[in-house]
């Protein structure tokens, strides 16, 4: 079991050096070793660790290799122009992420979405939900060195990247939630392609236990690893699937539900033993859950014909030809208020369940043509924490397994 | 529970350390003199309210005010999970040196290197405050009070 | 060298590999089985430096398959020739994208994939970004934010042309280094803050 070992105080934080993995000693028996930001599994990480012979005895993750500045720029920018801006955190989850924004920024203006529009917004948070977590399998096999889990779940996410393009028209950075709506009405004929797609994740899902989840070289490596117990997962604040497979039920979906979630019937799987396996399984579940929501969102689709998928506010000042556009293709065309659009002065708070865990957006708005101040803190952010307090009395050979099972994504931690 | 039972809750709890409680949406902000915020953070921890979201700091030029806010929630508590409780306080813009919340909530670790970053304030307290994303020149910059302004190019006259 | 009783004469080995480096890339055309095989074997090394990888990862993955060009991505600097700058460069990770480049082994090419690598994209005014030609030579820009699997493989097989029309690996062998490609900033600006 594994928990706060610090010496800190013993060895003290010396200069930054220069990146890459190398060594140097610091004491006797004592060694400084700095893996990345090139590192085998293409992070864009530095996690400095001190070891005793191969025993971890600190670790100090070295996040921002990816910091581009998203608050400041956000506070620059026009309201409309955050949501492409904010989604470049996590671009393979870019609905969940965005999500919390168009939501915070809906409650300062006083308006909610139609019916349809948060199903629809439901339906591409799941898929790339799928998608994110197929990601994060095949970035894990590449860590632990299984290099059909980095074959089969990337080949397995293009069908539902492609589902998203169809819908969308982007493979990855979709900016389909927009305030009081979404840009466009499903095509013809998706459903079906897409409880096709279900039908063949779940053939799948029982292959990915086969070759990865129940290998006894894969077992061997992420039982008892990385354990985080229920208590310190709960004091580090971390979330999502992690927080879960260490026995916290908490899941934002379920304990303050938005947009439809509440009328749709799914389970929120929890793993009691906390360590890497249960983490990958935790993901499998959830992955379960998702293609159930998905199967009846797609019901309630097939059952409700085509009605406004943008608030009255915006379709209300929409010119007659891009009304037309909607009547023929589904795509609504962003209306020219969405550019001088101004938000009542106040604050909120949103957040939202992204594949990764939780992420929290505090808006503030001074009345103007911009926010005020956006802050964003998103799941990664907060599991990055995690490398400081639970690689200490790990081997160094645990800490790739311990990396990926986490499923850190830089970019969305460093925003 | 309702969100007026959590601030009826929280205000029996802190008692007369409260300076003001502001609802936004979806957040109730609490605010309480700057050195009072480590014994306000106890009791709302004691509450339920076992770990922060995130640290936010807001710059206020005019009013010549940062305001620091702690965002908690509760993950052990299925009641109080849906709400988000903000602990704040607000500082000249040129204080140096505040308290850190490390000791109560170990959350803030990250989070208070990354104010301390961006905003040039010193948490005392906090066992290994160092720039976390930036590098320490930029850092320097604190580039998210409102004084450092970045250039943006728009198609709209000015 | 002059000829002394008791010692073999041993010719100059530098004279000798240049005369056979002339007979081989002049007289025989090498130079061109050089480029064949620098263009069907650029490995481009691990570094991701922004939220491209996604699809830098998707471009190898079972549907797009860029290791049908002889491409295929490496762990080592040491053992790699290709860097493929995915997205924005932090001033941060500028230090790392250098040392990695000086890392590798001549002659290297240098791909900047989406907009953010060609002058800043989405993130032009952030004030904690570089632009890649500000770090390292860049070949073959990509634009598109991001650009989808297809277009890096459409990346790599203009670089593969480029090398094969331009005898890019063959003239580094005659000379020795790329007259062409410098680099705009030098390492101290980039990295002086790692010394603290």
């Amino acid at each position: 079991m594994s928990g706060f070992v610090s010496t800190r105080g013993q060895v003290g934080f010396n200069d930054l050096k220069i990146p890459g993995a190398w060594s140097r000693k610091i004491g006797k028996d004592l060694y400084e070793v700095f893996i990345g930001p090139q590192h085998p599994g293409s992070g864009h990480m530095r996690i400095i660790i001190r070891i005793d012979g191969d025993v971890i005895v600190e670790a100090d993750p070295d996040m921002g290799y990816v910091h581009r500045t998203m608050e400041k720029l956000g506070e620059g920018r026009e309201w409309i122009k955050g949501i492409p801006l904010y989604e470049r955190m996590a671009i393979h989850d870019a609905c969940n992420v965005t999500l919390p924004y168009v939501r915070a920024v809906e409650q300062l203006l006083g308006i909610e979405a139609p019916l349809r529009a948060k199903y629809l917004r439901v339906l591409l948070c799941e898929i790339n939900r799928i998608a994110a977590y197929l990601y994060g399998f095949g970035i894990f096999g590449v860590f632990v060195g299984h290099s059909t889990m980095y074959m089969w779940p990337f080949g397995d996410r293009e069908v539902w990247i492609e589902l998203a393009d169809w819908l969308t028209g982007a493979r990855l950075t979709h900016s389909y939630p927009v305030f009081g709506g979404v840009r466009r009405d499903v095509p013809a004929d998706f459903t079906n392609q897409l409880r096709k797609a279900i039908r063949y994740m779940r053939k799948r899902l029982e292959e990915y236990r086969k070759i990865y989840v129940d290998n006894p070289v894969i077992r061997a490596r992420l039982e008892d690893v990385g354990v985080i117990p229920k208590n310190l997962a709960i004091e580090l604040g971390i979330t999502g699937p992690n927080l879960r497979a260490s026995g916290v039920l908490y899941d934002v979906r379920y304990n303050d539900p938005y947009e439809v979630y509440d009328e749709l019937d799914f389970e929120i799987p929890v793993f009691q033993e906390g360590d890497a396996l249960a983490r990958v399984w935790q993901r499998v579940e959830e992955i379960k859950q998702s293609l159930r929501i998905l199967e009846q969102v797609a019901d309630w689709l097939d059952k409700h014909p085509r009605e406004p998928i943008l608030h009255d506010r915006f379709w209300k000042t929409a010119p007659p030809l891009h009304k037309k556009i909607f009547e023929t293709e589904g795509r609504a065309k962003l209306v020219p208020l969405y550019a001088l659009l101004k938000v009542p002065k106040g604050k909120a708070y949103a957040k939202a369940e992204t594949a990764r865990g939780e992420i929290t957006y505090y808006v503030e708005s001074d009345g103007g043509q911009k926010p005020y101040r956006v802050r964003i803190v998103s799941a990664s952010a907060r599991n990055a924490i995690v490398f400081k307090y639970i690689l200490p009395g790990h081997r160094v050979m645990d800490l790739p397994t311990i990396y990926g099972s986490i499923d850190y994504f830089p970019p969305e931690a460093d925003r | 529970m309702s969100s007026s039972e959590v601030i009826e809750k929280i205000k029996e709890a802190l008692g007369d350390i409260i300076e003001s409680i502001e609802e936004g949406k979806g957040v109730v902000h609490v605010f309480v003199p700057v050195d009072k915020i480590v014994e306000a953070a106890r009791k709302l921890k004691e509450l339920g309210f076992d770990h922060i979201k995130d640290v936010t700091a807001i710059d206020y030029p005019k009013e010549n005010v940062i305001k620091i806010i702690y965002h908690a929630s509760s993950y052990g508590n299925v009641e109080l999970s849906k709400y988000i409780v903000g602990l704040g306080y607000s500082i000249p813009r040129d204080t140096e040196r505040v308290p850190s919340l490390y000791s109560v909530w170990t959350t803030a670790d990250f989070q208070e290197r990354e104010v301390y970053e961006a905003f040039g304030i010193v948490f005392e307290g906090h066992p290994d405050l160092r720039p976390l994303l930036l590098s320490p020149p930029v850092a320097e910059l604190k580039p998210l009070r409102k004084d450092f302004v970045v250039k943006e190019e728009t198609i709209f006259r000015k | 060298m002059p000829e002394e009783n008791g010692k073999v004469y041993v010719g100059n080995v530098n004279v000798a590999a240049k005369q056979a480096r002339k007979l081989l890339l002049g007289k025989l055309r090498l130079g061109k089985l050089v480029d064949w095989g620098t263009a069907f074997s650029l490995w481009p090394v691990h570094l991701t430096t922004s939220c491209c990888g996604c699809e830098f990862a998707a471009a190898w993955s079972p549907r797009f398959d860029n290791e049908q060009h002889g491409a295929l991505p490496w762990i080592g600097s040491r053992q790699t020739n290709m860097i493929l700058i995915e997205g924005t460069v932090s001033k941060k990770m500028a230090c790392a994208v250098r040392v990695v480049w000086e890392q590798m082994p001549q002659p290297k090419f240098a791909i900047a994939m989406g907009a953010c690598a060609i002058d800043g994209g989405i993130f032009y005014n952030s004030y904690n970004i570089v632009r890649p030609w500000e770090i390292i030579p860049v070949d073959i820009y990509i634009p598109g934010c991001p650009p989808r699997p297809e277009a890096v493989a459409r990346a790599i097989i203009e670089l593969q042309r480029k090398i094969r029309r331009e005898g890019i690996a063959s003239k580094f062998v005659e000379e020795g280094w790329r007259p062409d490609k410098d680099y705009v900033k030098p390492k101290e600006d980039l990295c002086a803050w790692w010394r603290g």
